[in-house]
């Protein structure tokens, strides 16, 4: 008997029954459903969402704003349909327009600060907070969605890993948001993309360690 | 295809035993199957693995020069397949999720094989020569006349050491035990018999 025919064999007299994972799509929905109970919590209980609806009132800002939030959103969704075989690679490409825009409106913003306060204004309010709050936020959200995904079948872990990283970094920005009466700074921008990128490097070593020690499918 | 899939034994995983031109007449039974392997139904399993095979075998071996390459990521396939049989949703159509687990497991072994081609050199026959003419030669080709001479030529105590030290590689204890000759004796006799077939056999002997 070749050694295939024993490989069938074998995985025939292993079979047992699974239950089908639920489409992507709702995959998704459902643990983005969770993650906005959890930043709802958190916004109420210790942020300013007052001091967030005055700044809403500025159109860059709504901008700005909706596009970390769609950014978070798309990136999630990318991810969770990267994690099955069947669906196209494209969806990788989804968090693209939101992403550029989120950086687009928040550098803008940046340099009309520059322009109006000057080379103080760049450094006022700045401090590393931001930093530590999209880590603090986004690393759990990160690792939640790592194990979710975990459940299909990422052909693509490191890939599919990023788009995880760089949902939870923007949900975590998105949530900051209420933490952050003030407009962004260059510094402060520079420490919400370096809090983004510490996620997405965390994301990669960790997928890469799971598939060099042959734990992804 | 019967309604109910039959028990096929191994003897039907063989390349010949996949039913020709199946891509079109039973690609849209493939989702019923695969929703039945999900429930654990073994012999739907069997009828699958078998049906899709032949399929995989031909996408391997387009993507893998060397049929041993082939057929590992043809296991591979199978072994993903098994593992994440669960990622398969029964509404849309199987053979897209198939082919891209495959695509995949095609693309990692064509990287392995790139490794280690670029590191091992694999032996033809002219590897496995000499520089020497001589040692080329064939067994048949060798004198036989020659070395019966050379035996010939030998005391019996030298052809027996030879004998019981050279081709029976028994040691001087028990080759003294056995001929009754001093340890000290068959040393001297071993090393005179090899010293005569080597003048006899050697470049300066007749044989080449």
């Amino acid at each position: 008997m070749s050694e295939t025919s024993k490989i069938v064999d074998d995985l025939v007299a292993e079979l047992t029954p699974v239950r089908c994972l639920a489409p992507p799509a709702l995959r998704a929905t459902l643990w983005l459903a969770g993650a906005a109970v959890l930043g709802t919590a958190i916004a109420l209980t210790i942020g300013h969402p007052a001091a967030l609806g005055q700044r809403l009132a500025s159109p860059a800002f709504a901008v700005e704003i909706s596009a970390t939030l769609l950014t978070g959103i798309a990136a999630v969704f990318a991810a969770f349909f990267l994690s099955v075989p069947d669906r196209p690679r494209l969806w990788a490409l989804l968090p693209i327009v939101p992403l550029v825009v989120w950086l687009a409106s928040s550098g803008s913003q940046c340099w009309h600060n520059l322009m109006v306060f000057g080379p103080s204004g760049a450094s006022k309010d700045a401090d590393h907070a931001c930093l530590v709050f999209i880590v603090a936020v986004g690393v759990p959200l990160t690792l939640s969605l790592l194990i979710v995904l975990r459940r299909a079948a990422p052909l693509e872990p490191v890939q599919t890993a990023l788009l995880a990283a760089l949902g939870a970094g923007a949900l975590g920005a998105f949530i900051l948001q209420f933490f952050h009466p003030f407009d962004v700074t260059f510094l402060d921008l520079g420490f919400h993309l370096a809090g983004v990128g510490l996620l997405l490097v965390i994301a990669a070593l960790l997928a890469s360690f799971h598939t060099r020690i042959g734990r992804s499918p | 295809m019967p309604a109910e899939p039959q028990r096929l034994g191994t003897e039907a995983l063989a390349d010949d035993a996949a039913p020709t031109g199946f891509a079109g007449s039973r690609a849209e039974d493939f989702p019923r199957l695969m929703v039945q392997v999900q429930a654990g139904d073994t012999s739907a399993y069997r009828y699958l693995l078998a049906a899709v095979l032949p399929l995989l075998r031909s996408l391997a071996r387009r993507g893998l020069w060397r049929p041993e390459d082939a057929e590992d990521a043809v296991q591979e396939i199978l072994l993903t397949l098994h593992r994440v049989r669960h990622t398969y949703d029964p509404d849309r159509p199987f053979l897209p999720w198939l082919f891209a687990i495959a695509r995949r497991r095609i693309i990692d072994r064509q990287r392995q094989a790139g490794r280690s081609h670029r590191r091992e050199t694999e032996f033809t026959a002219e590897h496995e020569t000499f520089l020497s003419v001589a040692t080329n030669s064939s067994a048949m080709e060798f004198d036989l006349g020659a070395l019966q001479d050379a035996i010939n030529a030998l005391t019996p105590a030298e052809r027996r050491a030879l004998e019981l030290l050279k081709l029976k590689e028994l040691s001087l204890k028990e080759a003294a035990a056995i001929s009754g000759m001093s340890v000290a004796s068959l040393k001297v006799a071993a090393h005179r018999a090899v010293k005569r077939l080597r003048a006899l056999l050697g470049p300066q002997g007749g044989a080449p």
